[in-house]
Parts: C-alpha cells; structure tokens; sequence
C-alpha cells in the first residue's frame, strides 16, 4: 500500500505530535489560555451534563500530555477539591436553606428559632428537592472552574510560567519559585526524621512525635533558606544596572500612577453609578501600570536563557481554549435555556448539541500538544551512560 | 588574583577571632589547597573570598581582602559574581532552578549575558563535565557526584576567573571524586583558572595542588609553601605522605606513582616481614556484649492481602535461639521499579567489622536500612539477632542493632547533651546514667548543657554513636561516618570502633573512605548496582582494585600492606 495522497500525508505528518523536549516545550501561558478558555465556558453554564463534559475534556487533555514532575501530580488534589465544594455547597444548603422556592420536600429538619433582627437568615427546615439540585448544579459549576485550574497547573511547568514574567517583577518571582521548592524538602525532611526516631525506637506517630520532629524540621528548612539566600546572592542574583535618576522618578510615577488608575477604575466599575468613567480609567490604568513595570524593567540585567516560543502548536491550544469559551458564551445568548436546565419545575437537563460539540475542541492539545517522554524511555539511556562511567 | 591583607574576621558572641593574621597572595592560575584540622575556619576563609564573609554571614571583617583588585568590602556578593564562582559544601543548598540546563544558565541569566552566548556556553559546559546526557533532568534525582558536577558548572558558566570550593569531594565515592577534580585540573591547565579549593580528603587532592596554604589551629596565622614542604609540618596528611616521612624519603612524596617509585628499598625491607592478621577475626573469642532474651516480639503486621494469602508465612516467625549472627540471605528491595538491591547474601559474626563499599547509589544505605528495619525486603529473608527487623517493634529492635545515619544530626533533638543522654537511657532501657557515660568515654570534655549544634561534626558523630550504643546493640551499622571529618577525629573513631569490635560488636560500616576501610575492616564487600560484586578479606578485596585500593596498598604492590600502622609495626619489630 503507498498511503494516502501528498498533500493528506503531509498534513498528517504535520499534526503528528513530536516527542517534547527543552526546544518545541509549550509555554506556561499557552496552557493556561487553554484552561481559562475551559474555565470561562463552565462559568456561562449550569448544565451538569456540560459541565461533566467539561471536565472529562480537561481530564483527558491531562491524562494524555501530562509529565512524571512534582507538579503534575497536583491534578488528583484538584479533583478531590472539587468534590469537596460540591459537598460544602450541598452541607450548606440543607442546613442554611435556600431562596429557592420549592415544592418537592425531601425532608424536614427542626428549625432553630432566631430573633427578629436576625430576619433573612433560616438554620434548619424545610429541605427541597429544587434546592438541593440548585446547590448541586451550582457547586458542579464551581468545582469545573477548580478542576480546570487543576488542569493548567499539572499541565504548566509553574517556574517556567514566571519565567515570562516582565522583569521587573523577576525578583518577586524567584523568590516565590523557591518558597514553592520548599514544601517537597520539608516533606523529605519529616521522611528522614521520622526514619531517625525509629532508629532510637520511639514510635513514629502520635502528636508528640509530631511536636518533636515539628522544631528540627522548620530549623532544617530555615538554614536550607539561608543557604539558598547565600548561593544566589553569591551568584549574581539581585545585580541591577545604573539608571539615570530621571528614568527612575518616572519609573515610580508611572507604576503608583497607574496602579491608582487601576484601583479607581475597579471601584468605579464595582460601584453603582460609576460604571461610565470605570472601564476606560481600569484601561488606562492598567496601560501606564505595564509601562512602568516595562521602564523598570531597565533596571534589572537580566536576561533569559531559551525563553519559550509561541509556536503554531502553543497557538492551537491557546486557541481551542478561546474558542470553547466563545462558542459558550455565543450560545448562552441564542440558547440560554439549555445552558441553565430549569429548576423550577424541576426538568431533566438536556444535552445540548452544539455547545456539546464545541466543548469538545476543547480536546485539541491532546492531538497537537508534544508528547510527554515516558518515564522508562526516560530512564533507560541515562542508567546505561552511569554503568559506562 | 587574590590578597589577603592582615584579615582577621571576628564574629558576634565569640571570644576569640576565628581567623587573624592572614597575610597571602593566591596567584593568578594555581590551584591553591587550603588544609587544616576542623574548626579552624577553612569555610569562614573561603567565605571571604566571595564576599559572603561578612556581607552575608554577618561577623566583622578587619584587613582587605581583594580579588582582581576588587574590595570584598565595597562589593556586595553580588557584584562579585562574574569574577568568583562558589560551590558550597552541600550541592543541594546551592541550586536555585530545578533542571540542570536552567541551573547552568542561572548564573550568566543574572549578569545579563546575551542569550546566544549563554547558549553556547551551557553547550560547551555541558560537554566539559559531561553532564550532556543530564541536561534536561531534574537536579534532584541526581546521585551526589552529578549534583556535584553540575553545582561546579553552574558557577562556571560565567566564566568566573576565581573558582572556590568547599570540600568538593567529600561526599562522593572514589570515582565520582576522581571525575570531579580531573575538571578541576582541566579548568586550571587549559582555562587559567584560580582554584582555592578546603578539602579533608588530602590523599585525594594534595598532588593536585600547586601550594598549599595551612591553618594549624583557631586564630593561628596561616602557613604558604608548596605541598611538600607544608605537609612535613602539617598535622593532618595523607597516607602517602605519612608513609614517606616514615621512611624517610626526600623530596617527600605526595602521589602514588611518585612514591612507587621511591619505595623499592622499603619493599625490599618488609620483604621478610608477614602482614599481620587483623586480630579479633576469630568470632565469639569475646563476650557477646549481651544476651539477647528471645522475646516473641515479633508481630505481623494485619491487613496486607499477600500476608493473608499466606505469602508471608514461609518465613519462620519466631526462631528457636537467638542467633548472634547476623544473616542476610538472597535479599532484594524494590523502590517502585528500581531494584535496589537483588540477591544479596550476607553474614556478619559477633566481632567482625565488615566495610560496605561501591559507588553512589549502588544500594549500600538500602542495605543498612534493610538490617534496621526501616525498609522491608521485597524477596530473601534479614535475620538480626535472630529476628526480621523490619517486622520488629523498633523499641525491642534498639537493643539489637543501631544505625548512626549519614547525618547524624537527624538523631538529635534535644537542647543540651544531658537531655539526649537521659532521653537515650528511657528508649533503651538501659540503667540511667549509661549514656553519659559512654559520651564522656567518646567525647571528653563535652559539658552537659551544650547544644548538640553547637558540636562539630566529629563531636556530633560521637554523640550520635553513643546514643546508639545506649542500648548495647550487638550490631552496630554506621552510614558514612566520616564524611567531614579530618584525620584526627577519624582517628579517634577507628580507636572507638576497634575497641567495640574487640568487645564482641559486629560493625558494618558503609563508607567512600578507602583509607577507613582498611584501617577497620576485616572484611569487605563491594556493592554495584544493588548486588554484591566481591566479599572476601580486606587485603585480597581491596589491593587488586584500582579504585578501592588504600595509598599504602598502591605504593607496596603486590605486598598486601594497607596501612601506615602496619607498615610501622613491622619496621620498628624488624628493627
């Protein structure tokens, strides 16, 4: 058989996804578009059924593209946390009530009697079916949102995101790089003392042996810091180039400025009557704030080794993200009754079939997005180039 | 390159200056080894150099210290980077990224080199300590020789012209530290780089050196000179050169071929002489420290399905007698996929001390573990004192095998040494005051409110050691006991151990010090790849092995002599 014509086999050749390494990386950002794209489009609907798709999209995207590294392990921690504010949603309705007006009463629970003041404010009663299916599509809404975030950050190598930070918050950023590299030291650190305690035949749980390894650990993470400090100033980190006095007095004005442009134009919006001059003073705020930061930027020496490209794959994710969201906000305004299934009456949610069909683009980085290697193959050359050394 | 004018540093809540008087010059392309007995102030020395002395550590800095005509006093750390890289004594504590490929570029990214130069750079780094293969890995699944490779190629990356290292060697095993300081001896060759560099490991790095610089003791002015002439007066040497004052040769020899070639008239002398056998090999001449009662405190563990299945239940769960050898028979440890250990068959006697070697991560810890009980065995059977210990209470476990980790600061929590002594004698039991005895025997003159911090390294060690022998284990298993550790303090523990191992206590030792492992060991088994690849009688084991030879064996093949005290007892009875 000589295979498809040209033109089809270049294309499949195309999209084929490569092996990922260092060089055709995507970077942070384009992850996390995705996932905000995925995350904007569960906010504009209370369809569990979309909803569900919604997840099982950003699930499979993870399963299939997702590394051994620490931070990719963080996607189940997601999913557990989601499940919990489905709980805590449900837990509240029931024993806070709800406006939600309703006929199908599940169960009664005895009403504790508050005083007038506290008029508006129910604990106990009357529990609805309507309610209940309310808080439980609700908080199916907000765990999405969650598992989405879950999604880019197992996904999105998080130093490499600050990497593209703009210069002038780097500092900031390496500093939070290496608070987050602390965590899995402590956790090491516990591991190691607890291993020690039982070298002296003490037990290993209880809350004294907590209270006992707790000091040695916060010591040992506490000198780890310092020593870090230590390597990274004598590195060169902090070195900061000489800028005329004028850039950096225009610098300040232009940063506070705008941050103050920020915060008035936030409250206008925020506010009642003030939603004319709100967008265009947030705007403009937000302008003079980026230039600032770009001005002193000047400041700082840094520059970046092998800073990742957006290349036509990082498009493509970035995109199918944006694009899930649009389709769900396009049909939310033609079709707003499938988006949000009624409850009262209560009816059976429907899957509707195009924002169904859209949130299935969303699916597109596990077709295009370069494929993790997997950890054996990872492993092997190295293991033989130690028993040749 | 460097000057050291009148430089004392002081810091606060000290009596004494830890260094004063330093007046040096280190010139521009020497590797300059800095020695001396621990405590001295080596690292405060070092810390001068890259300005983190004082502008980090805090401490009052008196003198001029300058590196290329720059003032450590006018500039920060910082400023210094592109001129002094520093490689601390732990790698760990000093990367700042998590690949290696980043943590190679993170120095030239913040003296704002441009990216195509950063680029080539990392390449050309990459292929000098021959971390290629490395380079998109994650530094924390790194073995300790690699971290080490790539904390030097992360500093020298920016092309520093002062390169200075804090005991570069000392974690790593014989090969691994080989590795390392054939870079070293490339960079100053081939690049003109100025290495001062504070080692306790001499015989691994005196012939390197171009000068050496000794500082004899706390606040002592230091001494300059070349490596021969230094170590004539120095208080810590290597074998090599112990060997040659011995016999007096001249010039004093600092290599191994060197000496080869000045021993001919010293081989011929022992000719005649037999090489002692190490006494106290014959098991049970001693007393076993004790007897062990046979307690059914074995128990097993419910709720594993394998154990239901009655997978478990070949192993007999309580023996007829205590058995006071240790066995270790057809062992294997699986860590997720990596088998770290596969068929390992051992046996230790009452008195013997057996040195576990081979390189990093070739399984010897997990083997220690194993003996402990804290790893359980995936296949074979551990047999401590006739018991399985990982599926003993480690409180009756205490009494039968002890382990003194890598770090021995991990077994002290307390606030003063009285308290670990009182809180050692309730773990195992033993009649108060036990303990305290046994750290005034190890560690003379050690008050009972001091901190445990506050001891040094080889007082820790001690401390740590008499905790562990508080329950009179009859097995006594010390991690890496001598990483950190100059060569008095190790001397002081090869006293210890010997005596310990004369009393009856089977030792295993897991150590890179080829030097220890002869001076202790009645035997030796080396561990590659999680399986043991030779077990024998030091002396066979050890002088057919280039990497695991001890100097004195190298110089007097193919007499199997290993140690300068042996070699002066046969002398001096020959005499």
């Amino acid at each position: 058989m000589t295979a498809a014509p040209a033109p089809a086999r270049l294309l499949r050749r195309a999209l084929h996804a490569p092996e990922a390494d260092r060089a055709n990386a995507l970077p942070a950002g384009a992850w996390w578009l995705w996932a905000l794209g995925l995350a904007t489009a569960a906010s504009r609907t209370t369809n569990p059924l979309l909803l569900g798709l919604l997840v099982g999209v950003a699930g499979y995207v993870v399963a299939a593209r997702r590394t051994d590294a620490p931070w990719a392990r963080s996607y189940g921690a997601f999913i557990k946390l989601g499940l919990f504010v489905v709980a805590l949603r449900l837990v509240f309705s029931v024993f806070l009530g709800s406006q939600i007006p309703g006929t199908h009463t599940v169960f009664t629970l005895p009403e504790l009697p508050l005083p007038d003041w506290a008029r508006g404010v129910r604990i106990g009663g009357r529990v609805t079916a309507e309610q209940l299916v309310f808080s439980l599509y609700d908080g199916m809404k907000l765990a999405t949102l969650l598992i989405c975030i879950g999604a880019a950050n197992s996904l999105a190598n998080p130093a490499r995101l600050l990497k593209s930070l703009p210069g002038a918050l780097y500092e900031a950023g390496v500093a939070v790089v290496v608070a987050m590299t602390f965590a899995p030291n402590m956790v090491a650190d516990v591991v190691r003392l607890r291993t020690a305690r039982r070298l002296r035949g003490r037990p290993t749980g209880g809350v004294r042996a907590v209270a006992q390894i707790g000091l040695p650990v916060l010591e040992g993470a506490l000198e780890r810091s310092v020593a870090v400090a230590a390597s990274m100033d004598a590195r060169g980190y902090g070195r900061t180039a000489q800028v005329p006095a004028a850039v950096r007095h225009t610098t300040n004005v232009l940063t506070v400025g705008g941050l103050l442009g920020v915060c008035a134009g936030t409250y206008g919006l925020l506010a009642a009557q003030g939603a004319v001059y709100g967008l265009p003073l947030l705007l403009a705020g937000l302008v003079v704030a980026m230039a600032g930061l770009r001005l002193g930027g000047r400041r700082s020496v840094r520059t970046r080794y092998r800073p990742d490209r957006w290349g036509v794959r990082a498009w493509l994710v970035a995109c199918s993200g944006a694009a899930v969201a649009a389709a769900m906000i396009w049909a939310g305004a033609v079709d707003p009754e499938a988006l949000r299934p009624g409850v009262v009456p209560l009816t059976a949610p429907v899957l509707p079939l195009w924002p169904a069909a859209a949130a299935l683009i969303g699916l597109l980085p596990a077709l295009v997005a370069p494929v993790p290697p997997s950890e054996r193959a990872a492993d092997r050359p190295v293991r033989r180039g130690k028993e040749q050394a | 390159m460097i000057r050291f004018e009148r430089v004392s540093v002081r810091y606060e809540g000290t009596e004494r200056p830890t260094l004063s008087g330093v007046d040096l010059t280190v010139p521009e392309g020497e590797l300059v080894l800095l020695v001396g007995p621990s405590g001295v102030g080596k690292s405060t020395l070092l810390g001068t150099v890259s300005g983190l002395v004082p502008h980090f550590t805090g401490g009052l800095l008196s003198g001029r210290v300058t590196v290329d005509g720059r003032d450590t006093r006018t500039h920060k750390p910082r400023e210094l980077a592109d001129l002094v890289g520093t490689v601390g004594q732990d790698p760990l504590a000093h990367f700042v990224t998590d690949t290696v490929e980043d943590e190679l570029a993170y120095g030239m990214e913040s003296l704002g080199l441009a990216p195509d130069v950063m680029r080539r750079r990392v390449e050309e780094t990459l292929d000098l300590l021959g971390l290629a293969e490395l380079r998109d890995r994650p530094i924390a699944t790194l073995s300790g020789g690699q971290q080490q490779r790539v904390a030097i190629g992360s500093v020298l990356t920016p092309h520093p012209k002062v390169l200075v290292l804090d005991e570069p060697t000392s974690a790593l095993d014989p090969a691994a530290a080989e590795e390392v300081l054939a870079v070293l001896q490339r960079l100053v060759h081939d690049l003109g780089t100025t290495v001062l560099m504070a080692e306790h490991r001499l015989e691994r790095v005196v012939q390197y050196a171009d000068q050496v610089v000794l500082l004899p003791a706390p606040g002592a002015p230091p001494v300059m000179g070349p490596p021969d002439g230094i170590m004539k007066v120095s208080p810590v040497r290597p074998p090599v050169a112990e060997l040659g004052l011995l016999a007096g040769w001249d010039p004093l020899p600092l290599s191994v071929r060197d000496a080869r070639r000045a021993a001919g008239g010293l081989r011929e002398r022992l000719a005649g002489a037999a090489v002692p056998v190490r006494a106290g090999v014959a098991p049970a001449s001693g007393p076993a420290p004790v007897p062990v009662p046979v307690v059914a405190a074995e128990r097993s563990r419910p709720g594993r399905l394998a154990r239901l299945l009655g997978r478990g239940s070949a192993e007999p769960v309580a023996p007829a007698a205590a058995d006071p050898v240790t066995r270790v028979d057809g062992l294997g440890v699986r860590r997720g996929r990596v088998e770290a250990l596969r068929r390992v068959t051992l046996t230790v006697a009452p008195g013997e001390t057996v040195a576990l070697m081979g390189r990093n991560g070739a399984g010897k810890s997990t083997l220690l573990g194993a003996l402990v009980g804290m790893i359980e065995p995936t296949a074979g059977s551990v047999r401590v004192g006739g018991l399985a210990p990982a599926r003993t209470d480690p409180r009756a476990m205490v009494r039968r095998v002890g382990l003194v980790p890598q770090e021995p600061r991990d077994l002290l929590y307390a606030d003063t040494v009285a308290a670990e002594c009182a809180a050692a004698d309730r773990d195992a039991g033993a009649t108060e005051g036990t303990c305290r005895a046994l750290v005034s025997e190890l560690l003379p003159g050690v008050g009972d409110d001091t901190h445990p911090r506050d001891l040094s390294e080889g007082q820790r060690l001690a401390l740590a050691l008499a905790l562990v022998l508080t329950g009179r284990p009859p097995l006594l298993l010390l991690d890496e006991p001598t990483r950190g550790l100059d060569y008095a303090a190790k001397a002081r523990l090869v006293g210890v151990l010997r005596g310990l191992a004369a009393e009856g206590h089977a030792i295993v030792l897991a150590t890179h010090d080829v030097e220890l492992a002869a001076e202790l060991a009645h035997r030796v088994v080396i561990l590659a790849d999680g399986e043991v690849v030779a077990d024998g009688p030091t002396g066979q084991v050890v002088v057919s092995s280039p990497a695991f030879a001890p100097q004195t064996a190298k110089i007097l093949a193919p007499q199997e002599w290993l140690t300068v005290s042996q070699v002066r007892g046969a002398l001096e009875a020959g005499a």
